[in-house]
């Protein structure tokens, strides 16, 4: 699938006007996670927005490929991205986590129309995956099982219990994508618990491994291709991110795992993003 | 005033201390007095308020990252081991995930952990129903061997930890997230199996546990304006079972309602219901969760539309007294 470069500029735009929406979202929530979300949104913007096959109108659509969130505390990412592919108002975004809000704290299948599965906790979505794979392959169907991961969640046995069994049975249409971005709520990743080295794990459980700067959209895209070329194995996109990406107090922080910004942050975020860091003026202040 | 309760309960400056702190304090406590006392915890040091003890005794802590069914087996090694381990994640992971370990590694092997649930009730809040544990004293109560524990304010918690520290036997405690009114004093006696009467009456008995303890003392307040005099127990061991004060008090007043931040299948609603329609069968209403799942909101939001308010408890002695 070859992409344009105007295309690939287009994505990034996008990708930046979803992590304003992140930063605004959270501001309103009073509660919630930033870093992860901001560091997911090139992955994500990729997804939704060029490789997978998906159609807001019909959101149950059996031909869909299905993009499941395992590290379901992420949602605000998943939110604006489903919110801006026209799954539901983009209005809507300023009801997360609020009382009778279709945008639950963590992921709800059946509240809001294009959330797939329910998480949070972490660890269940490979195995979902894997479920909803098989299925797809008893059906015949040509849809593919795209599952967003984080690194923390690696440490649950399930995640390693799902990847066990996608070997097993040469999941071609399944695709990992890890946000590799070594921090969880305690601190690194490594020194909370070693999980290195990942992609060695992987491939000795019968996957196919790509590493890409989870920043570089025309390289997720790429990933996300060569999978397709990847007959007899399941594929995990290793994505290097930056948890916390574009907002420069938050990036590398794990203290920025699970809290929002205040007033002053958020508008320091946004200036900062709707800048691009300085490098272009902005149009709003 | 009842001379457990804190004086200054009513008023505007009652202070106001989340019940995990309890264990954060109680936990050194313990660490301090025996050296056997270990910490293990699943990548939620501050929010489940490991963090002092990991501070104080970084020997005996243990980070064992996002794997809560792990933490539950190594807790069990180490106690076969001689030490005193507490184990602390949310409830809904611990003992919610970890369930089977519990039972096999820890109960049935009858191993002296202790496990901290933190963030249960609906009061979780904005997080929404996959983190609110409003099932852990149900799965934990059901099991042989296990102490079940649910302290009413951040005292109690502490004094449930040291208490669990000396017990020899499984123990499971439940905390919660947010800030609540402190409702004893530090002087008012806590013992594993023993309920307290805050409150006499002879109308109704009002058992509750946890917080939520808060508003049945208020709706005996509101009661008492209505001429109705309820009897209010804090029942924080809700295994073992107070079964004496819960039969006395049933006995002058024909009628209970139980009040938990919790599904009323198999939580306080189950062991007081078990117990009285075997010794002395009275109607009883529960008011808790009513077999549904939360969602995201305020605490205060949550608690109002899911029915567990001084006004639900109020309500249900109305109907108890029609
Ligand atoms: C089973 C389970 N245990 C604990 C938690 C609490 N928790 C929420 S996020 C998180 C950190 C996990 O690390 P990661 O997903 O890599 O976080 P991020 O990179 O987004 O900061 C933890 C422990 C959880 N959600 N699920
Ligand atoms: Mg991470």
């Amino acid at each position: 699938m070859l992409i344009r470069e105007s295309k690939v500029r287009q994505l990034e735009v996008l990708a930046n006007t979803i992590r304003e929406d992140i930063v605004s979202m959270l501001l309103e929530a009073g509660s919630g996670h930033s870093a992860g979300p901001l560091g997911m949104a090139d992955v994500f913007t990729a997804l939704y927005f060029h490789v997978a096959k998906i159609d807001p109108k019909k959101p149950r659509d059996e031909k869909r490929d299905r993009i499941i969130l395992s590290n379901g505390h992420i949602c605000p990412v998943l939110y604006a991205s489903l919110a801006h592919a026209g799954f539901f108002p983009r209005s809507e975004l300023k009801t997360l986590r609020k009382l009778n809000s279709r945008l639950q704290g963590h992921p709800h299948r059946g509240s809001l129309p294009g959330v797939e599965n329910t998480s949070g906790p972490l660890g269940q979505g490979l195995s979902q995956s894997v479920g909803v794979a098989l299925a797809l392959k008893l059906n015949k169907s040509r849809s593919r099982v795209f599952c967003l991961m984080s690194d923390g969640e690696q440490e649950e046995g399930q995640t390693w219990e799902a990847a066990m069994s996608a070997g097993k049975y040469r999941l071609n249409n399944l695709v990992g994508i890890m946000d590799r971005n070594n921090i969880q709520i305690d601190g690194q990743t490594e020194f909370v618990m070693p999980l290195e080295p990942l992609s060695d794990k992987y491939r000795a459980f019968g996957w196919h491994v790509i590493e890409v700067d989870g920043h570089n959209i025309r390289a997720i895209i790429e990933a996300c291709d060569e999978a397709k070329s990847i007959i007899e194995k399941p594929t995990l996109i290793l994505a290097h991110t930056t948890p916390g990406k574009g907002v420069d107090f938050m990036e590398n922080d794990y203290l920025w795992h699970g809290k929002p910004p205040t007033k002053q942050e958020a508008r320091e975020a946004l200036r900062q993003l709707r800048t691009l860091g300085g490098r272009i003026s902005s149009e709003h202040e | 005033m009842n001379k457990f309760l804190n004086p200054k309960l009513f008023s505007k400056d009652v202070e106001m201390i989340p019940t995990r702190n309890g264990y954060g304090d109680g936990v050194v406590e313990a660490g301090r007095a025996n050296p056997n006392v270990v910490v293990l915890c699943c990548d939620l040091v501050e929010s489940t308020r490991s963090l002092p003890f990991a501070q104080a005794f970084p020997q005996r802590f243990f980070e064992m990252g996002v794997a809560e069914q792990n933490m539950a087996g190594v807790g069990a090694g180490m106690a076969a081991t001689g030490k005193i381990p507490f184990i602390s994640s949310y409830a809904v992971f611990s003992p919610g995930r970890n369930w089977d370990q519990i039972r096999v590694s820890i109960a049935y092997s009858n191993l002296n952990v202790k496990i901290m649930g933190a963030h249960s009730g609906i009061s979780v809040g904005p997080d929404g129903a996959t983190h609110q544990a409003l099932e852990d004293i149900a799965i934990m109560r059901v099991l042989p061997n296990m102490v079940v524990l649910a302290p009413c304010d951040a005292h109690e918690a502490r004094k449930a930890v040291l208490a669990a520290a000396k017990y020899v036997g499984p123990v499971y405690i439940r905390f919660t997230r947010e800030k609540t009114p402190v409702i004893t004093r530090p002087s008012t006696p806590f013992e594993i199996g023993k309920a307290v009467v805050l409150r006499e009456g002879s109308d109704v008995t009002l058992i509750a546990c946890g917080p939520l303890v808060y508003e049945a003392l208020l709706a005996a307040e509101q009661l008492s304006k209505r001429g109705i005099d309820a009897e209010v127990i804090n029942c924080p061991s809700i295994k073992p079972l107070d079964k004496k004060t819960i039969l006395k008090s049933v006995q002058k007043t024909g009628a209970a309602v139980t009040v938990e931040e919790h599904q009323t299948t198999g939580g306080l609603f189950g062991a007081i219901a078990e117990f009285l329609s075997q010794t002395n069968p009275v109607p009883i209403i529960p008011v808790g969760m009513d077999d549904t799942f939360g969602e995201s909101g305020t605490p205060d939001e949550l608690l109002t539309k899911y029915g567990m308010r001084s006004k639900n408890i109020e309500r249900a002695v109305s109907v108890l007294m029609r």
